[in-house]
C-alpha cells in the first residue's frame, strides 16, 4: 500500500467519475498535437519549396500555373527567349543573375527524366548585343549586400545544385541529378543519348531531395534544336540580389513583359504560408481552450472527489494521514487523469495528423518528440494549476466528519 | 495520560449559539476502560474529537502523554494520532475501494511501514479477529459484524495506547458486539487505555468509569435522570 496504490484503486472502481475531464484534456491535446504536428511538417515543407526554387523572382507565360511550375516543370506554354534579352537590357537595379529554363520530357536508360535546357552565365558575358551593359553590376537603392568583385565564370559545374545556375555548359554537355546517375549509372566523361543526341555527362549533382535530382540539365540551345521548339522557354528565373530586391522588381518586370505573369516565389507559396499562419493561430486558440475548458473540467472534477470523498478523507487524518498527504493524493488522482489525458491525446493526436496531414494538406508527418513531450508538459501543468486548490481544500477539511453518518 | 483543563468548545451558527462541551478539569489515567453516555447531541462525539485531536477547542488545553495536543504543529498532532491512538466508529469507515487487506495497511504505509512487513502485519492483524480467509475481500463483501472486525484490525495496527471509539457496537448484531467488547476488555488488560461512546448499557457495564453528558457538561447519572424527568 501506498499513495499510488490508493489513488489507484479510486480510479480503477469507478473510471467514469474521472472521464469527462481525462476526455476533456485528451481532446485538447490530440487537437494541439495534431495541428502542430501539420503545421510544422508544412512549415518545413514550404521552407524546402522556397530552397529548391532559388530565384527570386519567377517570370512566367501568362497562364502557366505556379503549380506546374515548381513540381513538373513541364508545360506547353513557353515564353520567347528574347524576354531575356530585354530584362537584361532594361538594366533593373537589384538583379544579380537570370536563368531562362526550357523543360522537356526524355528518357535516359528507359526511364523518363525531365531534360531542362539552362543558358550558362559565361554566355551572358560572351553575347556581343550584351556587352554594352554594365553586367549585373547595377545595385538597387539600399542594397545591404557587399558589392562582388568582378566575375570570373568559373565556378564548378556541381554549383548549380545549389545556386541554380551554371557558369560554364558547352552544347553537347550534359550534367545530371543525383538520381539519375543512380539508376542510370552514369559517370562524369560518359556520354548519355538524349533526343537521339549524345552528350558529354560533365558533372553529377549532389542529392538535393528535390525534383533537380531528376533532371538532366543541357544547354538551352541544345534543347530547343533537338525538341524543335524555336526560341522559347518555359521559365526565366530572376535572382535578386536579395528579398528587397525581389519586390521591386516584380511590378518593373511586369510593366516590361506584359504578356508574362511574373510573380515572386513568396507569392508561389503564399496560400501555404497563409494557412500555415492559420494554423500556427488555430493551435494557439486550442492551447487556450485547453487551457480554461481543460482546467476548469479538471478543477471541477477534483473538487466534486473531494466533496465526495470527504469522510473518506476525515478517516484517512483520524488514521493519521498529514493534511499536505491529503493533498498529494488529490493532486495525484489530478495527474493520473492529466497523464491519461496528455499521453492518448498525444498518440491520437499524432495518427490524426499522420492520415489527415497526407490526405489534407499533402504533407508527409513524422513524430516530433519535444513536440510530444511540451504538449505532455502542457497538459500536466494545466492539471496541477487546475487541481492545486481543490486539492488543498481537501487538506483544510474538518477530519471530524470521520464521526458522520452519510 | 489524558487531562482536560478548562475547556470549552461551541459551535455558532447564524446567530445562535450551542454549547457543544465543557468542563473545567476532567482526567483519564493509563489503563482506564472509560465509557462516555449521555442521550444524542449531548457532546460526546465533540468530547471524543478533542481527545483525539481533531478538533481544537475553544478555550483550555488538552494535554495528552504531557504534551499540550494543541499547541503542537498540525504535523506533530497528527503523529501522536498516528503512533498511540486509534479510532473506532459506529460505521466502520472502510475505505470502500480498498480490500480487507489493503485497509489494514493504510495505517501501516501511513507510518511509513515496508510494503513487505505492511502486508505481513496486516496478515496477522486479520488472523488475529479471525478474517484471515476474507483477505481480499473488499467491505461490501463482508457482513457488517466482519467489517467492525477489519476496521479493528485498522485500529490496532499501529499498536496504539489509546483507543478512542464512537459507538463501536451500535450496528452489531449481539455475537459481533461480544467479539468487539471483549477484544476491548483485552486491550485494557494490557495497560492500555479506552474511551468509548455508547449508547449500549451492557457494554457501559464493562467499563471500570463512567462519564455521563448531558448539554455538553459532566454529569452525575442522578443528574441526567432528573434533567430526562424534567
Ligand atoms: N459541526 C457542527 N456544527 C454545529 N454544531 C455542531 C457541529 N457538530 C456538533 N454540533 C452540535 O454540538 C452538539 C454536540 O454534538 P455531538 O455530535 O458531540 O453530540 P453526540 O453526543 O455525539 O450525539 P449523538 O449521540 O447523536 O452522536 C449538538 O447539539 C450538535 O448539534
Ligand atoms: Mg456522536
Amino acid at each position: 500500500m501506498n499513495l499510488k496504490t490508493l489513488v489507484w484503486r479510486e480510479l480503477a472502481e469507478r473510471p467514469s467519475a474521472m472521464l469527462t475531464s481525462t476526455l476533456t484534456i485528451l481532446l485538447g491535446v490530440t487537437a494541439l498535437v495534431a495541428i502542430r504536428h501539420v503545421t510544422v511538417f508544412s512549415e518545413r515543407e514550404v521552407g524546402q519549396q522556397l530552397q529548391s526554387l532559388g530565384a527570386n523572382v519567377l517570370v512566367l507565360p501568362k497562364d502557366a500555373t505556379l503549380q506546374d511550375y515548381y513540381s513538373a516543370d513541364l508545360t506547353e506554354r513557353t515564353l520567347p527567349e528574347s524576354h531575356v534579352a530585354s530584362i537584361l537590357l532594361e538594366n533593373l537595379p537589384g538583379v544579380e543573375r537570370l536563368s531562362p529554363k526550357l523543360c522537356v520530357s526524355a528518357k535516359v536508360a528507359n526511364r523518363d527524366v525531365t531534360l531542362t535546357g539552362i543558358l550558362p552565365q559565361s554566355e551572358f558575358q560572351a553575347k556581343s548585343a550584351w556587352q554594352s551593359v554594365s553586367l549585373f553590376s547595377n545595385k538597387h537603392e539600399g542594397c545591404k549586400k557587399a558589392a562582388c568583385g568582378p566575375k570570373t565564370y568559373d565556378a564548378a559545374p556541381e554549383t548549380l545544385a545549389s545556386e541554380r545556375t551554371i557558369d560554364q555548359l558547352k552544347g553537347n554537355e550534359a550534367v545530371i541529378g543525383a538520381d539519375v546517375a543512380e539508376f542510370s549509372g552514369l559517370k562524369p566523361g560518359q556520354s548519355v543519348e538524349l533526343l537521339g543526341e549524345k552528350l558529354q555527362v560533365l558533372a553529377v549533382l549532389p542529392r538535393t531531395g528535390t525534383v533537380d535530382d531528376s533532371r538532366v540539365f543541357a544547354h538551352l540551345h541544345t534543347v530547343q534544336r533537338l525538341t524543335n521548339v524555336g526560341e522559347v522557354v518555359n521559365a526565366i528565373e530572376v535572382m535578386g540580389c536579395c528579398e528587397d530586391a525581389a519586390g521591386g522588381l516584380v511590378p518593373k518586370l511586369a510593366e516590361l513583359l506584359p504578356d508574362a505573369k511574373v510573380v515572386t516565389i513568396s507569392q508561389v507559396v503564399s496560400t501555404q504560408v497563409g494557412i500555415n499562419r492559420l494554423m500556427s493561430q488555430m493551435s494557439l486558440f486550442v492551447l487556450g481552450i485547453l487551457v480554461i475548458v481543460g482546467g476548469a473540467s479538471v478543477a471541477s472534477t477534483v473538487s466534486s472527489n473531494v466533496r465526495e470523498r470527504r469522510r473518506e478523507v476525515g478517516t484517512l487524518m483520524a488514521l493519521g494521514a498529514t493534511p499536505s498527504l491529503v493533498t498529494r493524493m488529490f493532486l495525484l488522482k489530478a495527474w493520473t487523469l492529466g497523464i491519461v489525458g496528455a499521453v492518448g491525446g498525444s498518440v491520437l493526436g499524432l495518427i490524426v495528423a499522420m492520415v489527415l496531414g497526407s490526405q489534407w494538406a499533402g504533407v508527409t508527418v513524422q513524430p516530433l518528440p519535444d513536440l510530444i513531450a511540451l504538449s505532455i508538459g502542457a497538459a500536466l501543468v494545466i492539471t496541477t494549476l487546475a487541481a492545486l486548490w481543490p486539492a488543498r481544500s481537501a487538506a483544510k477539511l474538518d477530519p471530524c466528519c470521520c464521526f458522520q453518518e452519510f | 495520560m489524558l487531562h482536560l483543563q478548562d475547556i470549552t468548545k461551541v459551535y455558532r451558527r447564524r446567530q445562535e449559539e450551542v454549547v457543544a462541551f465543557k468542563a473545567t478539569s476532567l482526567d483519564i489515567g493509563l489503563g482506564e476502560y472509560v465509557a462516555v453516555v449521555g442521550p444524542s447531541g449531548s457532546g460526546k462525539t465533540t468530547l471524543l474529537s478533542m481527545l483525539g485531536g481533531m478538533l481544537s477547542p475553544d478555550t483550555g488545553k488538552v494535554w495528552f502523554g504531557g504534551e499540550s495536543l494543541y499547541d503542537l504543529p498540525i504535523n506533530e498532532r497528527t503523529r501522536r494520532r498516528r503512533e498511540q491512538i486509534g479510532f473506532v466508529f459506529q460505521t466502520f469507515n472502510l475505505v470502500p475501494y480498498l480490500t480487507a487487506l489493503e485497509n489494514v495497511q493504510v495505517p501501516l504505509f501511513l507510518h511509513g511501514v515496508g510494503k513487505s512487513e505492511q502486508r505481513d502485519r496486516a496478515v496477522s492483524l486479520l488472523e488475529q479477529v479471525g478474517l484471515g480467509n476474507r483477505i481480499e475481500h473488499k467491505p461490501s463483501e463482508l457482513s457488517t459484524g466482519q467489517q467492525q472486525r477489519v476496521a479493528l484490525a485498522r485500529t490496532l495496527a499501529n499498536n496504539p495506547r489509546l483507543i478512542l471509539a464512537d459507538e463501536p457496537t451500535g450496528n452489531l448484531d449481539p455475537d459481533s458486539r461480544e467479539a468487539v467488547l471483549s477484544m476491548f476488555d483485552n486491550f485494557v488488560r494490557e495497560g492500555r487505555t479506552i474511551v468509548m461512546v455508547t449508547h449500549d448499557p451492557g457494554a457501559a457495564a464493562r467499563s471500570s468509569r463512567r462519564l455521563c453528558l448531558n448539554d455538553g457538561m459532566l454529569v452525575t447519572p442522578h443528574e441526567i435522570h432528573t434533567t430526562k424527568a424534567a
